[in-house]
């Protein structure tokens, strides 16, 4: 009788162990780098917008001696001076060796063209300041900026560069004679749009997003909490009510785009509502945040136990007044993070509103519902596609604007929660 | 007057509506021996201002429906008796020039003195309509809230007439999620069918070319656009797959972790930033894979001798993955604190490891949930924009090759509707059949999702 020697289960278990358990913390290693990587996803993400777009909140600036010459000046007629010559002039007083004409060209480029706009804009304000020559802060060109920013590497060759070895020479004596500095870009937050990289700005789509997100509010809001008040508390069980709710929960999911679809057959070619109006914008986000609110606001009437309701019914109040007195009420907080949330989606979407023309290339500042307007994130959209160097860092820079909008709702949201939300 | 003054004018006359009302209320409640009021005094005041706002606002905006194709038409009948016949096309060319000269944006060439005549007789109609309006909606407030004030009395059962109101109100509001629907479903369903009748669906869906440009005289070279969706199609499922490809790994691994091994701290500090991912608007991923990841993956490309355009569909869709990361992983996160502690119990105690339990337990009891969120995920990629309208390609390459330059649904349809266009075209009419394709392939993907989701949650409840 041959004796096989009894392996038992334990032993068995125990050869495996070791292979086991180096399994385990693979695995384990594998969830952890998982998440390490997404979150250096987002760090790269806007690691890179930051360093891409802090140098533009700050502005390459020169120092001019303008001299408001009445006889350029005719002090009945300012607008239509030649305050492009001021400028030019100016510039040429800084390097008087510059001789030719295409030297001289090259050389009054160093200067934005909307220094004229400035020094317009200025002597109008002030028709005082006509008479001896000022010292001028002056808007410098795009490319002397991306040169002063380093953007424009010296160590390009110079037939690759767009800014030539001369110019570099004339803005390193600028330098030296403290008469190039960066200045806190304040075009960026005064300035509608412009094909000029130095004279462009966000207030023109921050108004415009302003405009869209007080109509998506003002509609979604209302609509959106009656709707939720209706399905939670007076909405019978059938069939109509069940389809209520597959159509808002498939709402939720539709990709945006299809509303710009809808927003542009429906209000555009069919209603006739001006095309580009932050109007019509607001009412296609208004359709695209409703189902959030209305999921958001269930949820929060939700929350309210029945007990509350019972008692109030209990002491004789009707219905309605049980609703608008006590539910609404404690519910609110809740409506209004959902709320929040909702808006701060709609203030970053950008492709419905392709749809309705708020592409458009548009410079004023809108000043009302029906103004053709831009939205934040188009305008990024617009920069982006933009070649100008300098845009580069601009988009960047209205893109952390953007998300510092977007953090500041999301705040205001948490705070909301955390301050009124009540445990029952 | 305008529409926007009158609709405040009607609104300032419900709200001293709702005063008097509340006073003549009070009035009775003083008055000796008039008996209880049924109502308080605001239901009163509230009963009068529904009735002096609402039939009045429904006017104006009826009014406002219908005015305008009349005015048009009264207009436009000068008009086309001296232009003689005309094709619809032609008739609606005038109809927009009109409309251009009232709203007084410039029209391009010289205005036509029958035009310039026709504009000016819709503006005076116009004036008068307004005036007619203002005129009938003001007195039906004044005569409403009279008649309302007159009748209030004691016995008059006022909040249950205003509960009455405001329950409509409430059900009219719920009923909005369905009008959006009907309205999506119709507006994309008429401009497709208006493209169906000019390209044949079949055409449509087993083209295997794409070039939407078409003529806009017909003696113009290259004037047949073809509109085969093949590559569309192809492109989208391509970017889309790479972004899978991304979001599933990452996303269910981080789910898996952040439920099942990491302590409460580490879960409350992680999530909310994963969440940041989801909250980033899209236009800044579609700047990150333009000038970040698209040139990057070229150089790296590049570096390794491959050609890879600079549009490629590795950047797009890699950027996408990232996108939809914290998308898969919260949903997931959920379906997995789902499966009952007891599963985990019973396996721990046969013994086996934390792995092994997630593995052979775990993942098999969520999986149709697990399924659901990416099926929901698959949708967000496909109906993704921005992303791709900025990293992505325009031309229409049938290519399963990620290094090359693709083009998507969402980039044909942004690209065919941005912009003047003119509406008959099936250059821009295509766009709506893809919208329509859109709609339908996400709302498939959503219905599926939604149904393996709450089949899965069945279970164990």
């Amino acid at each position: 009788m041959s004796e096989k020697p009894k392996i038992s289960t334990m032993d068995r278990v125990n050869v495996g162990l070791a292979a086991r358990y180096r399994k385990e913390r693979r695995f384990k290693l594998f969830g952890l780098a998982a998440i390490a990587a997404s979150l250096l996803f987002l760090v790269l993400l806007l690691g890179s917008i930051v360093a891409k777009g802090y140098t533009a909140f700050r502005q390459t600036e020169i120092l001019l001696d303008i001299h408001f010459d009445p006889l350029v000046l005719d002090v009945n007629n300012l607008a239509t001076a030649n305050y492009a010559a001021l400028v030019r002039d100016g510039v040429f007083a800084l390097f008087p060796q510059v001789e030719g004409r295409q030297d001289k060209r090259i050389l009054g480029k160093l200067v934005s063209t909307g220094a004229a706009y400035q020094l317009q804009d200025m002597v109008m304000n002030k028709p005082e300041l006509i008479g001896p020559p000022k010292p001028i802060w002056v808007l410098a060109d795009d490319e002397v900026d991306m040169f002063v920013k380093g953007h424009i590497s010296r160590d390009v060759p110079e037939s690759e560069r767009r800014v030539s070895d001369q110019e570099a020479a004339w803005i390193d004596q600028l330098v030296a004679a403290g008469r190039l500095a960066l200045k806190f870009n304040t075009t960026f937050f005064q300035a509608g749009d412009s094909r000029e990289p130095e004279l462009a700005g966000i207030r023109g789509a921050v108004m415009g997003s302003f405009f869209t997100l007080v109509v998506t509010l003002a509609l979604s809001f209302p609509i959106g909490v009656a709707a939720a008040v209706y399905l939670e508390e007076f909405a019978p069980q059938n069939r109509w009510t069940d389809l209520i709710e597959v159509n808002i929960n498939n709402l939720a999911a539709i990709p945006s785009i299809v509303f710009g679809l809808l927003g542009l057959a429906v209000f555009l070619n069919f209603m006739n509502l001006p095309r580009s109006a932050s109007l019509v914008g607001g009412l296609v986000l208004t359709l695209m945040t409703l189902p959030t609110i209305i999921i958001a606001s269930r949820a929060s009437l939700k929350s309210v136990p029945p007990s509350i309701r019972e008692a109030a019914l209990g002491v004789g109040a009707s219905k309605m007044q049980t609703i608008a007195h006590h539910v609404l009420p404690l519910a609110m907080p809740g409506m209004m993070t959902g709320a929040i949330i909702g808006m701060a989606r709609a203030l970053g979407e950008t492709a419905p509103l392709l749809m309705i023309g708020m592409v458009a290339f548009i410079v004023d500042v809108p000043t009302g519902f029906s103004d053709p307007a831009t939205v934040l994130p188009v305008q990024i959209y617009l920069w982006a596609d933009s070649p100008e160097r300098a845009f580069v860092e601009r988009t960047s820079a209205a893109i952390m604007v953007l998300l510092l909008l977007l953090l500041a709702m999301n705040a205001a949201a948490v705070f909301l929660r955390n301050k009124f939300e009540r445990r029952w | 007057m305008p529409p926007s003054l009158l609709i405040i004018l009607v609104l300032l006359l419900s709200s001293l509506a709702y005063w008097l009302g509340r006073r003549r209320a009070f009035l009775f409640a003083r008055q000796p021996g008039a008996g209880k009021m049924h109502s308080r005094p605001g239901y009163y005041g509230m009963l009068t201002a529904l009735w002096c706002g609402l039939p009045a606002l429904l006017i104006v905006a009826v009014w406002q429906v219908a005015a305008d194709p009349l005015l048009t038409q009264m207009a436009m009948k000068g008009v086309f008796a001296a232009k003689g016949s005309l094709s619809p096309d032609q008739a609606n060319l005038l109809v927009n020039d009109i409309r251009n000269l009232v709203a007084g944006n410039l029209v391009a060439r010289e205005v036509d003195p029958v035009l310039q005549a026709a504009a000016d007789q819709y503006l005076g109609l116009m004036r008068i309509s307004n005036l007619a309006l203002a005129t009938v909606a003001l007195t039906t407030a004044l005569v409403a809230a009279y008649l309302v004030l007159a009748r209030i009395r004691p016995a008059l059962r006022a909040r249950n007439q205003v509960e009455r109101a405001v329950e409509i109100i409430l059900t009219l509001c719920s009923t909005f999620a369905v009008f959006i629907t009907i309205g999506i479903v119709l507006s994309v369903l008429f401009e497709s069918i208006r493209f169906f009748q000019q390209i044949p669906l079949l055409d449509f869906l087993f083209g295997l070319k794409w070039s939407p440009q078409m003529a806009i005289r017909a003696d113009q070279a290259g004037s047949s656009g073809s509109f085969g969706a093949v590559p569309v199609l192809t492109g989208t499922f391509l970017i889309s797959g790479i972004a899978m490809a991304i979001a599933v790994p990452f996303g269910l691994m981080s789910a898996i972790y952040l439920s099942e091994y990491a302590g409460p701290k580490f879960r409350a500090t992680v999530k909310p930033l994963l969440e940041i991912l989801a909250g980033v608007p899209t236009v800044v991923y579609g700047f990150f894979a333009a000038l970040v990841v698209a040139p990057a993956i070229r150089d790296l490309g590049a570096g390794l001798g491959l050609s890879v355009a600079s549009e490629s569909a590795l950047a797009a869709g890699l950027v996408m993955g990232i996108m939809i990361i914290p998308f898969v992983s919260s949903l997931s996160d959920d379906v997995i604190n789902a499966v009952p502690q007891s599963l985990r119990d019973g396996s721990y105690g046969l013994g086996a490891t934390k792995s092994e339990t997630i593995k052979l337990v775990i993942l098999p009891a969520a999986l149709p949930g697990i399924v659901g969120s990416i099926l929901l995920a698959v949708s967000r990629a496909i109906g993704e924009t921005m992303i791709v309208v900025m990293a992505a390609g325009l031309a229409a390459n049938l290519t399963l090759n990620p290094l090359q330059a693709v083009t998507t649904v969402t980039v044909q349809i942004v690209t065919l509707l941005v912009g003047d266009q003119e509406f008959d075209s099936p250059k821009t009419l295509a766009a709506f059949a893809l919208g329509m394709l859109l709609f339908v392939v996400t709302l498939v993907l959503n219905v599926i999702a939604l149904y393996v989701v709450r089949k899965y949650r069945e279970e164990y409840e």
